[in-house]
């Protein structure tokens, strides 16, 4: 679905996305991770063919965004990271409009809204303006509008940033379904959790550039380990302790809040550190997931 | 909010078809006819109201005055005289005011012009659309006013028909550019300017009230490098009947200019600003 070869995007001098090279394949969903301008939004705006590219190849559905825009346009659904509806219309008027962007008939526009509408739970709006819903209320619709012209392929920028958690989950679960039919999924997230549970795949990218690559569960094997745990002092000691623990771990991590052990055995360094009798506030031990591997990767923990 | 029914279509089962593939830039343009769906019922009525007001008052009352004693102006009563004069600068007012704020809103706001870029839309598309839409809404304008100018005598001859098209295209000589300045702004404290020392003094001292031989020297050659001096010019030769017709083809013509020029840098400040 999208090919993309030593892909550059350069704004004057900065370079934002520095030579990437990706295949997301058909009924896949692909992750792109990463802090804040680490070049994903970028990504997103070259495979959506709203935002030309400085250098190397890319393409999309087989074409070429530099000339064939329109005609990948038309068989791509795009969820941007600002929604852009329009807030003094209906919500129904919103999907009819885009729809006509399509040059969809009326007629199919309505039929395919109104089972939208149902998918996004916005039955009950469909007459109400855009602008008093809330927050979740935009995003589900925003994505339904992505999917009015039933799309091969679904761009999503940041789908649940900003949303509260019943909200999240219930994008999601949409979100898998929509999965579950076939359709490809392009995702950039900042969230972990997010990650795990809809990409298929996911690149880390940091500074432009790819840190890593692989699926979930690939990821947290090659580049953390089982188990890790965290160790809470009182604020301010964590840099004078971290010396002292360093050694029950194969790797260590400081925190503003908390120290990191990674480990394979997190019961065993938690025993060790009780018996120093350093008397740390609170302690915890986990199973490593995607944020430490982010963490390894870039030094730097995801929303910062 | 529960996640259990089942999901109500499946991918791919549907096809979207039209016999005849509407223009992309008409589909940008459908867009506005949406927006206008929800105000059209107070634009009319204001579209009807300002000629009938600036008519009665200033048209017929102020105009009484002005005939009893100077005996019309350039040979034709005050009303008809200054009819014309006010739809040329009404179109001006509306061509400038439409792309003002609308379009910097379609860009920083609302960001319609961002929707129609994820949708099949380039960016000539969207500004050629949205530009057709101004148009449209000036021809609707523009006939409304000549209905009413009809009905208070002031249309003398059949050319008056002919000032449809022409206030379309006084309104659009200012349309166009203002399209082209508003895609570069990203405050609207530029648009307050133009419209105190740039709009509301040309509306003062194009011709619309007082013919132009009436001001000093200077401001008379500057009249005539504006556009509304020329859409007021057209328009009333047209209304009048009294048509010389290279001189109002002249008119059109430099009106047409400033409407290509303006063009051609919107197409440009319009790909600068949406293509990054």
């Amino acid at each position: 679905m999208v090919e993309a070869h030593k892909l550059e995007k350069r704004f004057g001098d900065f370079v934002a996305v520095d030579g990437v090279d990706f295949t997301i394949a058909k009924g896949e969903s692909f992750g792109f991770l990463g802090p804040n301008g680490a070049g994903k939004t970028s990504t997103m705006r070259m495979i959506s063919c709203i935002s030309p590219v400085s250098g190397g190849t890319l393409r999309v559905l087989g074409m070429d965004p530099a000339t064939e825009g329109a005609q990948i346009r038309a068989r791509m659904g795009l969820v941007p990271q600002e929604d852009s509806l329009d807030l003094d219309l209906t919500v129904l008027d919103n999907l009819m409009i885009y729809g006509r962007y399509f040059d969809m008939p009326k007629k199919v526009i309505r039929q395919r809204a109104d089972q939208l509408l149902e998918f996004a739970q916005l039955t009950e709006r469909a007459n109400d303006r855009v602008d008093p819903l809330s927050g979740g209320m935009k995003r589900r619709l925003t994505i339904a509008r992505a999917l009015i012209s039933d799309p091969d392929l679904l761009i999503l920028d940041e789908p649940t940033t900003g949303l509260d958690p019943q909200a999240r989950h219930l994008l999601w679960d949409r979100l898998y379904r929509l999965k579950q039919q076939g359709v490809t999924l392009v995702i950039t997230t900042h969230y972990m959790d997010e990650a795990e549970q809809l990409c298929d795949r996911l690149v880390v990218m940091d500074k432009g550039r790819f840190a890593a690559e692989g699926s979930p569960r690939q990821l947290i094997e090659q580049h953390a380990t089982k188990e890790v745990v965290e160790l809470r002092f009182e604020p301010g000691r964590h840099e004078e302790i971290a010396p002292q623990v360093a050694g029950l771990a194969q790797r260590h991590e400081v925190l503003p809040d908390r120290i990191l052990l990674y480990t394979d055995d997190g019961d065993a360094a938690l025993a060790e550190v009780a018996a120093m009798e350093l008397a740390p506030r609170s302690t915890l031990v986990r199973r490593s997931t995607l944020e430490d591997v982010f963490l390894r990767l870039t030094g730097r923990t995801l929303v910062d | 909010m529960s996640t259990t029914e089942p999901v109500t279509f499946e991918h791919g089962e549907f096809v979207p078809s039209r016999r005849v593939t509407t223009p992309m830039w008409l589909r940008a343009a459908l867009y506005w006819g949406y927006q206008y769906k929800r105000t059209w019922r107070s634009s009319v009525v204001t579209s009807f109201l300002i000629p009938v007001l600036y008519l009665t008052s200033m048209g017929v009352a102020l105009g009484s005055l002005i005939d009893k004693h100077s005996h019309g102006v350039a040979g034709v009563s005050y009303v008809s005289y200054l009819a014309p004069g006010l739809l040329a600068a009404t179109c001006m007012q509306i061509g400038a005011n439409d792309t003002m704020w609308p379009v910097m809103g379609a860009i920083k706001w609302m960001r319609t012009y961002l929707a129609m870029l994820a949708a099949p839309l380039d960016v000539y598309d969207v500004l050629l659309g949205h530009l057709a839409w101004v148009a449209a809404r000036l021809g609707i304008v523009v006939t409304i006013y000549l209905s009413v100018m009809a009905a208070f005598g002031t249309v003398h001859s059949a050319w008056g028909i002919a000032a449809l098209p022409a206030g379309v295209l006084t309104g659009m000589a200012f349309g166009v550019p203002m399209a082209a300045f508003s895609a570069t702004q990203d405050k609207d404290v530029a648009f307050i300017t133009l419209y105190r020392f740039v709009v509301i003094p040309l509306f003062l001292f194009s011709g619309t009230f007082f013919p132009i031989s009436q001001l000093p020297r200077v401001l008379q050659y500057l009249a005539y490098v504006t556009p509304l001096f020329h859409g007021v010019a057209l328009c009333r030769d047209l209304t009048l009947g009294q048509v010389h017709l290279w001189v109002d083809l002249g008119h059109a013509a430099y009106l047409g200019l400033w409407l290509a020029a303006g063009y051609l840098i919107a197409r440009r400040t319009f790909a600068k600003r949406l293509v990054v």
